[in-house]
């Protein structure tokens, strides 16, 4: 030991510091500021049925954003996971419809599941094995999935589900009244949602593939002169990101209680929005689970609570747009300062 | 034979395969006056943002604010004429409101500059953000609903002919042209072009870069109000979430036009015969009694289709 | 059967062809455990071919590799891994978004085929080998924000993990700086104390000598010297790679009287330079002699305004140069070849014509509309000038030799007409005779009244090409030395290393 000084200094400024200009950081601050800016404008906004709103309002939007994360992370970006929900949902709906309306909901998942993960290998044979770059591919497959949904398997909404989804929608975690009296419920859905992150966290985290997806996103050359073979993971990247956006659409059905072909599409650019907010970055290799969750949290809570701080709800959009331009301006910005000052 | 190398020369061909396609199938109804009108009427709106979003992908940035854009200026302009009380056709006020609009696509695409060039967002992110603070104003302008009770001459814009020719057609073939010429011709362009090819040699061999971003974002967001007054006018209205499906077309037609979302190589002629052979195939499939969710399918199909041609000429030649 | 004492890595004869070029012809070479076999050549001598047949990248046309004296048949990259071959390339094929500990063990836990990440068995594998070759780095540190030694100190460990018994080490030494480097030394000579054997592959080796056992020399793709590194020194190296001394007449004396055109008073930025003063006299060739990290390249960048100092004045000509702006620098008349041509220099696939005119369009156009005719005639008479032998100045530049794209980046600059030009670099990856040429631009710049920087790493170059020269040392300039009067590659060498 001992043949580098230097390095021994440079440990010590390596040394884990708290970064206060991470992103996490960021949202989840703005995120606590929010919630005192409504808690004191109203004293009822800190209650269990605030949370159990939020929460069920973010099941959706957060599988998406998982899948969406995970894409990010490989160096590449999906636009049309919210069709391929959509398509799933509904095809899965008339499917259960008119060939087997006895179905529990399991199944009804499952062909789901299945139905997404099938329209993201789509994807991934564009992307993986001719290579051509993901934005155009998805873009491309958001048109086509949605248009041979609306023109081969229908275009009326079905309210009148089948028996599994019905159940499925009534399948409650918590069901209660707080103190003053307000209802509050908590769907099984959530649960999903969990598992959904706790899956993914897991792979990404503890698996050689999940390392391998990080690796894509941080430097490709380099993974495929370490011997990754790039294109089976990218398959596997957009058949997984397929086949959560084909449970998001399901759940997103079966809550909703009506299936509706025409839904979902054109939620594709706030859920990449709250991915970035969470800190991931457009060009690959980094994003975090946690960071993803912040961001639709946050994007959640303006969307539903904006008005208990103030401010009327038709600045929604104005509020959400200003939050990506400080949430990704910032670290641009410091990052371009950073990179002028340094030469 | 060597334009047919180029995806232009093969969008070309394209474009007249599907024209004569079309006229085959159904002679009498696709090459009849009624139907040329009718897709002349059509198309120019989206058109003319994606000739924005090309011009903005040739910098290899994008501009996703510009349905936004669109919308806030025809919006501001709505709001100024449904307030004018004046009698008659209101033709003084449409001409203020519309150069009003036109301002503010300006100053909204100005925004989008001065986030890209000076504060050095991505543009993606940068215009993802204004994208939605531009619809929000909208919103904020309207309360949600659409504006209403415009005047008569508003509808001069979208709905007129000259010399027997729809005005859009006009308005987005001396657009194009114009562009295509400052884009080939003129040393903005060529700059843009460079930039688009290598921005960091681009800062090094001492190109005016900042000034060269505002001002072809500016350009973005002008082209997009220009759509925003066509849809206002043949909508009769204005509203916040028009046309809200024409971000992503946009962006599709300008990719199908062969013009690279990294920057460095696209030609406006590609864009122009990208938007004719999507209309030319939407027209025809109509005719057909095909929906317009299969359009919308197949406009997709053929984008990964000309891509995949795109990649793997492009692999073989080199 | 494994001979024991059969050399490591054998190559017989091996030729590669491509269609048009022969890249190597018929090289024989030997590797021995624990041994250090420096391979030299200049750009395009068939160094990269070689690394790629003995890594199983590409096939060989004719001849066989033996591995520990046996012959293989075609290699593939796991065959060469399993051999125990690894290869450390110029850019170090690292994540820069993982940590330290995954980085080193990455490829030997993948080797292992596992699924799952086992954090505990990699974190101990990593530790393990930085604590082998002595080093003590941070395992959860991101690649990213080591510095370039620490980068490569990390490729290495990952070699080690992966029992790697022969290390190919392509240009190990360009990014380091001299304590940096001695630093590596140290460590080659405990790997191979260890047994493990080490190429380097570079085409500036006189600083790794020392450590090598055995030199060979590769001249577009034929091997013309081989034999111990005692018999070889940086000049007889340079005259093997080149084939010929690269003895310049230095330039003819200055002017005395020549008038002061730039002069830097107490330039300093943090961290990168200090307290920089200079001056350049009209018709001077100044040169700038420090190694990768001295500060050199953001002196170059800061007196261009691509870099904002935090202190200190240029003045040109007695007027005040603006700071921290290209455009406006450019303005007032200095103009930078930079160093990265490919990616700082050039606009690979636009055409050698807007190459030469990039910045310049405004002066090309009347009310913003160009004239296309007098930037292609432009173009065409500026190849003529600088004898580019380019079919057409509307070719893509990227169709250019090395040489050529220099000279295309020379001409966007001598169009300016500028009063001083900084070349960082100027003949990086240029052949020997485009760089003859280069030193002839240079020289004539300086006799049209121009003040010319040359900012290398290259002494004989800057010894051939400058009036004066100026030591740079961690970011200060330590000396100054003049150019041509008796002074030897060695005595500069020895200022700048000490």
């Amino acid at each position: 030991m001992g043949f580098y000084p230097i390095v021994h200094g440079c440990k010590a400024r390596a040394m884990k510091s708290f970064d206060w200009t991470r992103n996490e950081v960021l949202v989840f601050g703005v995120i606590l500021a929010f919630c005192a800016l409504a808690a004191a404008s109203d004293p009822n906004f800190l209650s269990i049925p605030t949370l159990t709103d939020l929460m069920r309002n973010s099941i959706v939007l957060g599988i998406f954003a998982v899948g969406a994360m995970v894409v990010l992370v490989s160096g590449g970006i999906d636009v049309s996971f919210t069709a391929v929900a959509a398509f799933a949902m509904y095809a899965t709906t008339v499917l259960l419809r008119d060939v087997a309306p006895e179905m529990g909901w399991p199944v009804a998942f499952l062909v789901a599941i299945a139905i997404g993960a099938a329209l993201g290998a789509f994807n991934g044979v564009f992307i993986a094995l001719f290579g051509l770059p993901t934005l155009i591919v998805t873009l491309g497959t958001l048109s086509l999935f949605r248009g041979a949904l609306l023109t081969f398997i229908g275009t009326a909404q079905i309210s009148n589900l089948p028996s599994g989804m019905r159940d499925f929608s009534r399948w409650m975690m918590i069901r209660g009244t707080d103190a003053d009296g307000n209802f509050y419920s908590l769907h099984w859905a959530f649960a999903f949602l969990v598992v959904v992150v706790i899956l993914t966290w897991f792979i990404l985290n503890r698996t050689m593939l999940g390392r391998a997806i990080y690796a894509i996103g941080g430097a490709p050359e380099s993974a495929r002169r370490i011997g990754i073979d790039v294109k089976r993971t990218q398959m596997f990247i957009y058949i997984y990101v397929g086949a959560l956006a084909g449970l998001a659409g399901i759940m997103h059905g079966s809550l909703a209680r009506i299936s509706n072909p025409q839904d979902l599409v054109g939620l594709e650019l706030s859920v990449i929005a709250a991915v970035v907010l969470g800190g991931a970055r457009l060009t690959g290799g980094v994003g975090t689970l946690t960071g993803t969750l912040l961001g639709v949290a946050l994007i959640v809570l303006v969307r539903n609570s904006l008005i208990v701080i103030g401010v009327p709800s038709v600045w929604q959009s104005v509020v959400i747009g200003a939050l990506i331009l400080l949430g990704t301006g910032l670290p641009a910005y410091q990052a371009l300062r950073a990179q002028r000052r340094a030469a | 034979m060597t334009w047919l190398r180029t995806p232009e020369g093969r969008l070309g061909v394209i474009a007249v395969a599907v024209f004569i396609l079309m006229a085959m199938v159904n002679p009498e109804r696709f090459l009849s006056v009624q139907n040329l009108t009718s897709m002349a009427f059509q198309f120019p709106e989206f058109a003319i943002l994606a000739l924005a979003v090309a011009v903005a992908m040739l910098t290899g940035g994008i501009d996703l604010s510009v349905v936004g854009t669109a919308n806030l200026s025809a919006v501001i302009a709505a709001t100024v004429m449904a307030n004018y009380t004046g009698g008659g056709d209101g033709v003084g006020i449409v001409i203020a409101a519309s150069a009003l609009a036109l301002v503010v696509g300006l100053i909204a695409g100005l925004f989008n500059g001065v986030l890209v060039a000076t504060f050095g967002l991505p543009p993606i992110l940068a215009t993802l953000g204004t994208g939605l603070i531009y619809t929000g104003f909208a919103l904020v302008i309207t309360g949600g609903p659409a504006v209403l009770g415009l005047p008569p001459a508003a509808a001069w814009i979208g709905n007129s002919t000259l010399f027997g020719v729809p005005t859009p057609l006009i308005v987005f073939a001396l657009l194009a042209a114009g562009i295509g010429w400052l884009m080939m011709r003129t040393s903005f362009g060529l700059k843009t072009r460079m930039f688009g090819a290598n921005p960091l040699a681009a800062r090094y061999a001492a190109m005016d870069t900042g000034a060269v971003l505002l001002k072809l974002y500016a350009l973005c967001g002008t082209l997009s109000a220009v759509a925003g007054l066509i849809v206002m006018s043949r909508a009769n209205s204005a509203k916040a979430d028009y046309g809200s499906s024409y971000l992503l077309l946009a962006v599709l037609i300008a990719v199908l036009g062969g013009v690279n979302p990294y920057g460095g190589y696209g030609r406006i002629i590609g864009v122009v015969l990208a938007v004719l052979s999507m209309q030319f195939l939407s027209s025809g499939l109509n005719l057909m009694g095909v929906t317009n969710f299969a359009r919308e399918m197949i406009w997709g199909a053929l984008l990964i289709a000309v891509m995949l041609i795109n990649t793997l000429a492009s692999r073989r030649t080199s | 059967m494994t001979d024991s004492t059969a050399p490591l890595v054998t190559l017989e004869s091996v030729t590669k062809r491509y269609t048009a070029i022969t890249a190597l012809d018929r090289v024989d070479m030997t590797i021995r455990a624990g041994e250090a076999v420096c391979l030299a050549g200049e750009n395009g001598s068939g160094k990269s071919t070689l690394i790629k047949v003995l890594v199983g990248v590409e096939q060989p046309t004719q001849g066989r590799i033996l591995f520990d004296g046996v012959a293989q048949g075609r290699i593939t990259p796991t065959d060469a891994t399993q051999a125990g071959v690894q290869v450390i390339f110029q850019d170090f094929s690292l994540f820069p978004n993982l940590s330290v500990w995954e980085n080193i063990a990455i490829t030997a836990e993948r080797a292992t085929g596992t699924k799952l990440v086992h954090r505990a068995r990699a974190r101990e594998r990593a530790l393990e080998v930085l604590e082998r070759v002595g080093v003590s780095l941070d395992l959860d540190a991101r690649v990213e924000t080591l510095p370039v030694a620490h980068k490569q100190l990390v490729a290495i460990c990952r070699a080690l993990v992966s029992d790697a018994r022969l290390i190919i080490m392509d240009e190990p030494t360009t990014a380091l700086t001299e304590r940096e480097v001695a630093r590596l030394l140290d460590l080659i000579r405990r790997l191979k104390a260890d047994g493990v054997a080490v190429l380097f592959v570079s085409h500036k080796l006189a600083e790794v000598l020392e450590v090598c056992e055995h030199v060979v020399v590769l001249r577009n793709g034929e091997k013309v010297a081989d034999g111990p590194a005692e018999d070889f020194d940086a000049a007889s190296l340079t005259r093997a790679m080149t084939g010929r001394d690269v003895a310049e007449t230095p330039p003819g004396a200055l002017d005395p009287s020549a008038p002061i055109l730039l002069a830097v008073d107490s330039l300093t930025k943090a961290g990168a330079f200090r307290d920089v003063s200079l001056t350049l006299r009209k018709g001077e060739v100044l040169g700038v002699a420090g190694l990768l990290g001295s500060g050199r390249t953001s002196l170059a960048k800061a007196l261009f305004g691509l870099a904002t100092p935090d202190l200190g004045s240029v003045m040109l000509d007695g007027e005040p140069v603006p700071l921290g702006d290209p455009i406006a620098a450019s303005a007032a008349g200095i103009g930078y070849v930079p160093e990265d041509r490919l990616t700082e220099g050039l606009f690979l696939e636009q055409s050698i014509a807007r190459n030469i005119a990039v910045g310049r369009f405004d002066d090309h156009a009347s009310g913003g509309v160009l004239n296309l005719k007098a930037l292609w005639g432009e173009a065409a008479d500026w190849l003529k000038r600088l004898s580019v032998k380019a079919p057409d100045p509307q070719a893509p530049v990227r169709s250019l030799s090395g040489g050529n794209q220099q000279r295309v980046v020379l001409a966007r600059w001598m169009a300016r007409q500028p009063r001083v030009l900084i070349l960082n670099g100027p003949s990086v990856g240029v052949d020997v005779g485009s760089k003859a040429e280069i030193h002839g631009i240079i020289a004539d710049l300086a006799a049209r009244g121009l003040g010319v920087i040359v900012i290398s790493d290259d002494l004989p170059e800057l010894l051939g090409t400058c009036h004066r020269i100026l030591v740079m040392k961690a970011g200060v300039i330590t000396d100054e030395v003049r150019g041509g009067a008796g002074v030897t590659e060695d005595d500069l060498s020895h200022r700048l290393a000490s």
